[in-house]
């Protein structure tokens, strides 16, 4: 900002800290909730401050989890997550760098009506298909699997559309360049198009990781057997105590181990996130 | 090195006129060619052709004694300059330099030699290691040519490569650019719609109008005797006065005429000058004066030395080998 006035300042400063105390306000409250006793919560008035149970709490669902809501322990759940999360994440770019770059850059019959294709199932998000979708799945053995878990969210028109815009701002010369320097197609595409599109590949590996780790409605529908449950969709389940008043110190806890991998991958790739959402130079 | 034959080259990007038309230009090895125009009429398509970055509709274009028609512009043995320079943004410098030889398949050490030549060459050493966008224009334009001369190929091929620099580094770079191609004796194509770029580089100049070549010439001939009033108002600056024969009827050996030319330059001041000028208005160029007046109506401009005495009315003269006349109609020479 041009304006330098210390009553502005302030008022800006004020509204960020408001800003995040809105956002860490649930966070730190579930925080304090996963530090109590089983008991504390029943009591009418929610402790503001961590309690002595910290360690207690944390070690029993990383170590065996919840069996009364029949999850499997917190290891487990995570590393479906993290599976699934992460073949989302690798699967949407593959396969969207990979159209992109056919749609940019090739003349093939019918080039229009696949873009329009492509275009066309942006209307159509998981959850409007999920009926037919579960049927194929189904039927074709998918159900408690990693690939019934990931392979139906994969295809992404968006992604597609991000690569296709990204693609577009490289310039003519430099393809044409490329040509005349004996890059092929593909050579062209490994040593010139992937580095150049390197941080808009970095950030949306963090919008999708996160994407595919918060999925919640489709891998409650297709894991019936708990070695295939995800972290989220457990959660709910924890919750869900079926005799007698959820263990929310417990799920508190969970609900913390969850966070942890998609805070990593964000701070991890924070640098190049920032840098694939504001940089414009090719 | 290899000569580049162009016979009767015609482009049509399907929408109405051609772009290019009927080009016959006959390059020798090891020559100089630069294309010179207004914007818009052609060059760039022409030299992307010759590239093959752009399909041929009509003609044929030779490079040595095949005929390139249908090769990939990788197999056509040329190296090209980008006016944006095209560098590749994530690459060193010497990547840069090194890309289209590795994609070739040359030997790593073959390649090193290659480079460190050119870097000499081109005193592009110190920043081998730079990213481009770690570098000045003019260091950029030295990577781009670099990139070209590591190939060793048979034509360079030089689309405005300088109009992204300012005035003085053009005229440097200008130099240069003529000096490397003295040294290397590879056939070129340069690309510019600047005149006094095209007069001081070419061996030969063709200059195009609208998809068709107008003359072909080497710069003194094209300066000296332009084939059409085109030619003539496009080379040389301040441009050559243009004038309708009937506004002067006094001047001796123009009855026939339709439109006589005189550059500026050859305009001198004399008590009983055929031409009488009504001065209108002086620019100040320092050595010399720029004076544009009228006479009889159509407007004229002449160079003076800036201590020559000013008046609003003067008498030019002129020698009258110095006289260009043209054709009313179709506004070819007439001699
Ligand atoms: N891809 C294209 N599709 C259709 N028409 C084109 C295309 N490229 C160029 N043209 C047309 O062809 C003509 C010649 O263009 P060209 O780029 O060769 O001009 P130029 O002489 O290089 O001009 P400049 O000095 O501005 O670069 C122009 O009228 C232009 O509009
Ligand atoms: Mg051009």
């Amino acid at each position: 900002m041009i304006e330098n006035r210390p009553f502005l300042h302030l008022m800006a400063h004020v509204i960020l800290i408001a800003g995040v105390c809105i956002v860490a306000l649930p966070v730190w409250v579930a925080f304090v909730a996963s530090t109590h006793g089983p008991t504390d919560f029943m009591r009418g008035t929610i402790p503001m401050w961590p309690g002595p149970h910290f360690v207690q709490n944390y070690s029993r669902m990383l170590d065996r989890g919840l069996a009364t809501s029949g999850t499997p322990a917190v290891g487990t759940m995570m590393l479906n997550s993290l599976i699934m999360a992460l073949c989302i994440a690798v699967g949407k770019i593959v396969i969207s760098v990979l159209s992109a770059f056919a749609i940019v850059y090739f003349r093939f019959p019918f080039r229009g009506l696949a873009f329009w294709c492509i275009f066309i199932t942006l209307m159509l998000p998981v959850e409007v298909r999920i009926v037919p979708t579960f049927q194929v799945v189904a039927d074709l053995g998918m159900l408690n699997s990693y690939a019934g878990l990931t392979i139906p969210l994969i295809a992404s028109a968006t992604a597609t559309f991000l690569f296709r815009q990204v693609f577009l701002t490289i310039p003519d010369e430099l393809t044409e360049a490329a040509r005349i320097d004996g890059a092929g197609p593909m050579k062209f595409f490994r040593d010139i198009l992937l580095p150049l599109s390197r941080t808009n590949i970095a950030a949306l590996f963090v919008i999708l990781f996160i994407y595919g780790w918060n999925q919640y409605l489709w891998p409650l529908l297709i894991t019936t057997s708990a070695d295939y449950y995800t972290i989220v969709a457990g959660i709910r389940r924890m919750a869900d105590a079926v005799d007698g008043l959820p263990q929310w110190h417990l799920v508190m806890a969970t609900a913390m181990l969850a966070m942890i991998p998609p805070v990593v991958v964000v701070i991890g790739m924070q640098r190049l996130f920032v840098k694939g959402l504001v940089e414009t130079e090719k | 090195m290899a000569s580049i034959t162009l016979s009767n080259l015609g482009k049509n990007y399907g929408g109405g006129g051609n772009a290019v038309t009927g080009v016959n230009i006959d390059i020798q090895d090891g020559e100089f060619i630069v294309l010179v125009g207004p914007s818009g009429c052609g060059k760039s398509t022409l030299l992307r052709m010759v590239a093959g970055l752009e399909s041929i509709s009509e003609g044929e274009v030779r490079i040595g004694d095949r005929v390139v028609n249908q090769i990939e512009p990788a197999d056509r043995d040329i190296a090209m300059v980008f006016q944006n320079y095209a560098l590749y943004p994530h690459m060193s410098v010497r990547q840069n330099l090194a890309y289209g030889l590795k994609n070739r398949g040359t030997p790593k050490a073959e390649i090193e030699r290659r480079v460190n030549e050119a870097a000499e060459i081109l005193q592009i050493g110190a920043f081998l290691d730079r990213k481009p966008r770690a570098l000045s224009g003019g260091q950029r334009q030295r990577v781009a040519m670099g990139r070209a001369i590591v190939r060793e190929p048979a034509a360079f091929l030089f689309d405005e490569p300088l109009s992204n620099l300012d005035a003085k580094l053009r005229v440097t770079m200008r130099l240069e650019i003529k000096q490397l191609q003295r040294r290397l004796k590879t056939t070129s194509i340069y690309v510019t719609h600047d005149q006094l770029e095209a007069m001081t580089l070419a061996d030969r100049l063709v200059v195009l109008n609208g998809g068709r070549i107008e003359q072909i010439g080497t710069p003194l001939d094209v300066y000296r005797r332009p084939a059409s009033t085109f030619v003539a108002g496009f080379i040389g600056s301040p441009a050559m006065n243009l004038i309708d024969a009937r506004a002067v009827p006094h001047l001796p050996g123009t009855a026939h005429a339709g439109t006589v030319g005189i550059r500026p330059e050859d305009l001198t001041v004399a008590p009983d000058g055929p031409i009488e000028m009504q001065v209108m208005a002086v620019e100040e160029l320092g050595a010399q004066r720029l004076i544009h007046g009228l006479t009889g109506g159509e407007k004229i401009t002449t160079t003076l030395p800036s201590d020559a005495p000013l008046t609003d009315r003067m008498r030019l003269s002129f020698r009258r080998e110095q006289l260009h006349l043209f054709q009313r109609e179709t506004g070819r020479r007439l001699d």
